[in-house]
This record gives C-alpha cells, structure tokens and sequence, in this order.
C-alpha cells in the first residue's frame, strides 16, 4: 500500500484568474494527462468551496475540460459585490488564482510520482541555465 | 477567395503597451492589428472623463498609438480595429483623424456606435434584472452612470467593406474586434449563418479573438506556476499573439519572429479560459461557443494549432453592462516598525474605531489587510503568530473605510494626523490624507436584440 501525500496543487498545476462583476473564475491545468486523472477525482467543486469557505464561501461551478487537460472553476461572491467597489488591493482577484494554488489534495505517492516525472504536453524552451 | 488571413493583438486594456505591436506589423505579416482598450470597467474611468469634458469618453492612449502605428501600417496595407471608442467613438476618431492629418496622413476611420442604451435601462418600467442574482433594475435605477450593450462584429465587417482603414468602435464583445476582420477577410456568413460549419467556423473566429484580445496574456504574460516564468523568454520584449487563420476555420497562434514571450499548450490554454464561465456555453452576439472540443497542438516552437471549436446559433438578446454609483471609499496605508510592530498596529486600529464611533461618522464598513502578509490570499495565506509579528522589521496596514456620505470619507484621512506626535513610536510612513473616491457598482444584464440598432458612420476624408 502506498503512502498517502497531502500536495499542494502548485506542485502539479497551472492557473490563471479572472473577473466578471462578482465572480472569479479559474483555469486549473495539468501538465499531463497523468496530472488530470488525479485533478477529476480530488478538486471536485465542493472541495475548491471548501478551500476557499474561510475567506469567502461563495459556491463554486466546476466544468471539466478533458480535452485541453483542464478544470474550469468560478466562485460567486469573491469581489465584495465587484472589482470598482471591492475594497481589497487585489481589487480584480488576479493573485487568487494563486490562492487556488495553495488547496492540498490527499494522493499516493506513486501518483505524484507519475504526474511529476511524465513530460509536459505542452513544448517549452530548455531553462536558462 | 482568400485562403488564410493573420491577424495580430493590439492592446489588452486601456493603458497597455503598444510597441510590441511595431514586431507584428513588420515582421509578422498581419493585414489586421485588433486593439481591446474596454475591460469591464473602463467605461466607468471614461463616463468620469466625460463629465468633466464631454468631448472625451474615450479612451485616449488610441490617439498616440496610432501616431505610432499608422506609418508602419499603411504601407502595409494593415487595417486596425478597436474599441477605443469607449462613450463617444465619433469622439475618438475625430481625434485620430486630427492628430493624423497634421502628419498629412488621411486614412478611412469608420465609426461604429449605438451600443448606448442607458435611456433604455433608465425609463420607468422596464425590467432589467441583474443576469446574476435577478435583483430589479429599480433598485439602483436613479444612479446608474452608462450602460452599454455588447455589439457584435457585423458593423465591423459592414465598415471593412465600406473600405475603412480604421473602424473604431464602442463596446462591443470584446472577442468580435477580431471576428470582425476574420469574417470580412475570409468571406464567412455571419447574419445568414444557417450550417453547423457556419457556426463552427464562427466558433472557430470568436476562440481567436478571445486569445487574443488580452494582448501579452495569450503569449507568455502573466502565465500563472511555479517555476516557470522566469524561463519564458524576453518578456520585456514579448511579442503579442498572431493568428492564421484559414478558410476552413483553421487557425494558428503564433507571435512575430524575434521577439519574447512563449506560445504553446500551456499559455494559449491558460488565456483559453480567462473569463469564461461555462466553457461550453460562451455567449456572444454572433455565436455561442463549446470549447469542450477544442484541440491545441504545438506545431514547433511557438505555433499552436487550434480546431475543434463547437458553435451554435446566438441567442436573441445581448448583454449589457452597466454601472452605479456605490458609495465612497477613503484608504489610508500605514507602517510601523520592530519593535512590537504588530501590537502597534492593533493598538492603533482600535484608536481609528474608537474616533469613528465618537465623532458620529457613518459608514457601512472598515477594511482592514496588511500588505505583505494577507492582501492577496486573505486567510488563505499562513498568518504567523503575534509574537513573531512582533519581531518583524515592520508591518504595513491598509484601513478602507466605505460609506454612503461623502463627507465622511473626506474626513476619514483627518483622523490620522494627530497620531504622528500622540501615536505609537517609529512609524515608518503614512499615505492617504485626502484619499478619497468614488465606487461604482456593476449591472450585468441583457437586452432584446431588437431595441439595439447599431450605427456606421465613415468620416469624409479631409485632404
């Protein structure tokens, strides 16, 4: 039996935030497909609501988007009424799709194993050395 | 017919940078620069503008941008799009068209407005529900400040084949700026689509435009991990997104050639879905789009092919936007530092309640967040303990007072001053003594198709 991991989704996950009046909406993207069949199963909506239910416990949508190895996530409620009256730095939500980022998911190791070594889908340049 | 046409971003909001867009224009092989100068709120800085001077409302960085611009593209023949317009689109291009003439340039400018409906959503007994929680129009009525539906591409293509150089727009769906050319260029139907190609082919156009309209986003910008930011290339030099896109509703995202940034799987699908709610029913005026099938691939190093958009027939009604006047907000920022930083803090946020109480000062509310520490993830972020807080080299607060009276708000930065001698020691600065504006509110909601007539006018050219 393999031993189970709390990871954060940042070791396994992209993300990008917006804002359309009092929503923000999330992209949350796996770099392969072994990444998205962990992302189904574990960051359902009612876990990301959860994640978020200290700061602000508005409900959540989910959408799953196999095709493009993504989730698509928007939460009500998360600009005090909307970005020209919200009176937070963050007016727009940018950073929060980096607080999504922070939610830990519980997987076996052999699972973040798979998802860390398997190659990106995307290309990407060698790093700056 | 045209087989495959390419189109470049210009900018993504009102204030962005429009020198990347030179690299598009010389070496990216565009006949079409699509320029987005509307986020949501834009129209909220330009209704300001207009009252203190109505020939504004605009959004005036297009004015210098196309000083720029022009030359490079008018030998090129390269036609440019936006909706810099934002509340007075004829204003605007009056505006382009003087500054332009005065190099002896005279390009077409088309002008393309009626988006205006803000009478309509003032007149008694109309029932304009807000699209997200379904609350009455009456309720914020007396102090809405515009309203502007989103128009679709059709005057866009009308005014591309009136032969205008410039079309400049109000608002209108941001995605549509580049829908617009695509449908001109390509010879697609927009108004007689009838076919699933059709709409899949406008599906296909309304994807482009949407990976396109936030500029640097689509190309490497802002791309949101850990890691990996610092190995996408050159972004002070990035290069803004580029599509070809084919008769077939092919298309493929690219940047100019020598120029930073990174397109491939992951920043085109991270801008993908940027502001999309349900990704399998994204409204438009001119289709609706499933992305649940869509496919990127990386054709070699940044070209990203994109098929598979899903599209269908748009609905009847448009979305609008509009804003009311919500109150006032007045902020102060302030730092303190070690020793006891964090207690001082405290101590002194109680003082700002305790003055607010006795002096009678209404408000609805006192927003607190300490930069550094919980501005961006509230208490999502790890707070340390108040000893340790303590310890820190120093502690900034943000007090935001909201209220309804602007005198209030005026106040509120007075209520600081005295505490520089009578206050807790080493402070270390204070900003925000007259700090106060204004809120506005936001009202999503949707008209009938048929009570927005949208209007093209082209400017007589004056040689």
């Amino acid at each position: 039996m393999s031993k189970t991991l709390r990871i954060p989704l940042v070791k396994l996950a992209h993300a990008r935030s917006g804002d359309k009046a009092d929503w923000v909406d999330f992209g949350l993207f796996a770099w392969n497909e072994a990444g998205y069949r962990i992302f189904e199963r574990e960051v359902t909506a009612a876990r990301v609501q959860a994640h978020f239910a200290p700061w602000l416990p508005g409900p959540v949508d989910a959408w799953p988007l196999p095709n493009i190895l993504a989730l698509k996530f928007v939460l009500h409620g998360a600009l005090q009424g909307g970005g020209a009256r919200n009176l937070r730095l963050d007016n727009l939500g940018k950073a929060m799709g980096a607080a999504l980022l922070r939610m830990e998911i519980s997987i076996t190791a052999e699972e973040f194993e798979q998802a860390q070594k398997s190659p990106r889908k995307g290309w990407w340049p060698e790093p700056k050395v | 017919m045209t087989q495959s046409i390419r189109i470049g971003s210009g900018l993504g909001f009102y204030g962005d940078n429009w020198e990347p867009v030179v690299a598009s224009i010389e070496r990216g092989q565009v006949q079409y620069i699509a320029s987005d100068h509307l986020a949501e709120l834009t129209l909220a800085i330009l209704q300001k503008d207009r009252q203190r001077d109505p020939a504004l409302g605009y959004a005036r960085d297009v004015v210098p941008m196309l000083l720029r611009l022009w030359p490079l593209m008018q030998p090129r023949d390269v036609r440019f799009v936006c909706n810099a317009g934002g509340l007075n689109p004829m204003g605007a291009a009056q505006a382009v068209q003087t500054a332009l003439a005065a190099k002896g340039w005279h390009p077409r400018i088309a002008v393309v407005s009626g988006d205006d409906v803000l009478t309509q959503l003032q007149a008694p007994d109309t029932h304009f529900n807000h699209m997200m929680n379904s609350t009455d129009v009456a309720s914020v009525r007396e102090r809405l400040v515009f309203g502007n539906a989103y128009l679709g591409a059709q005057p866009i293509v009308e005014a591309l084949d009136q032969g205008a150089d410039i079309v400049i727009t109000g608002r209108v769906a941001d995605a549509a700026l580049f829908l617009g050319p695509l449908v001109h260029g390509l010879g697609w139907k927009l108004m007689d689509a009838a076919t699933p190609e059709d709409f899949n082919r406008l599906a296909q156009g309304l994807t482009v435009g949407h990976l396109l309209e936030c500029s640097g986003q689509g190309s490497g910008g802002n791309f949101g991990s850990q890691g990996d930011w610092q190995n996408i290339p050159d972004l002070a030099h990035i290069g803004y997104p580029i599509a070809e896109v084919w008769q077939d509703g092919t298309a493929f995202i690219t940047k100019a050639p020598d120029t930073g940034g990174l397109v491939n799987f992951d920043t085109v699908r991270q801008q993908l879905l940027y502001e999309v709610h349900n990704p399998h029913a994204y409204f438009s005026p001119d289709v609706v789009l499933d992305m649940g099938q869509i496919e990127l691939h990386d054709e070699g190093q940044n070209r990203v092919r994109l098929t598979g958009a899903q599209g269908r027939t748009p609905t009847d009604q448009l979305k609008v936007v509009a804003g009311f006047k919500d109150g006032f907000k007045a902020e102060i920022t302030w730092g303190f530092s070690w020793p006891d930083a964090w207690d001082k803090v405290q101590a002194a946020e109680a003082v700002i309640r305790t003055q607010l109480q006795e002096r009678n000062m209404p408000f609805d509310e006192l927003f607190v967040e300490y930069p550094g520490l919980n501005s961006a993830h509230g208490p999502l972020a790890p707070m340390p303990p108040a000893a340790e807080l303590n310890e820190r080299a120093e502690i900034w607060v943000r007090l935001v007072l909201r209220t309804q009276v602007k005198a209030v708000a005026d106040g509120f930065g007075r209520l600081f001053p005295w505490m520089a001698l009578s206050g807790p020691a080493y402070t270390c600065g204070f900003q925000g003594l007259n700090n106060t504006s204004e809120l506005l509110g936001i009202w999503p909601t949707l008209i009938d198709r048929h009570l927005v007539k949208a209007r093209i006018d082209m400017l007589e050219v004056q040689t």
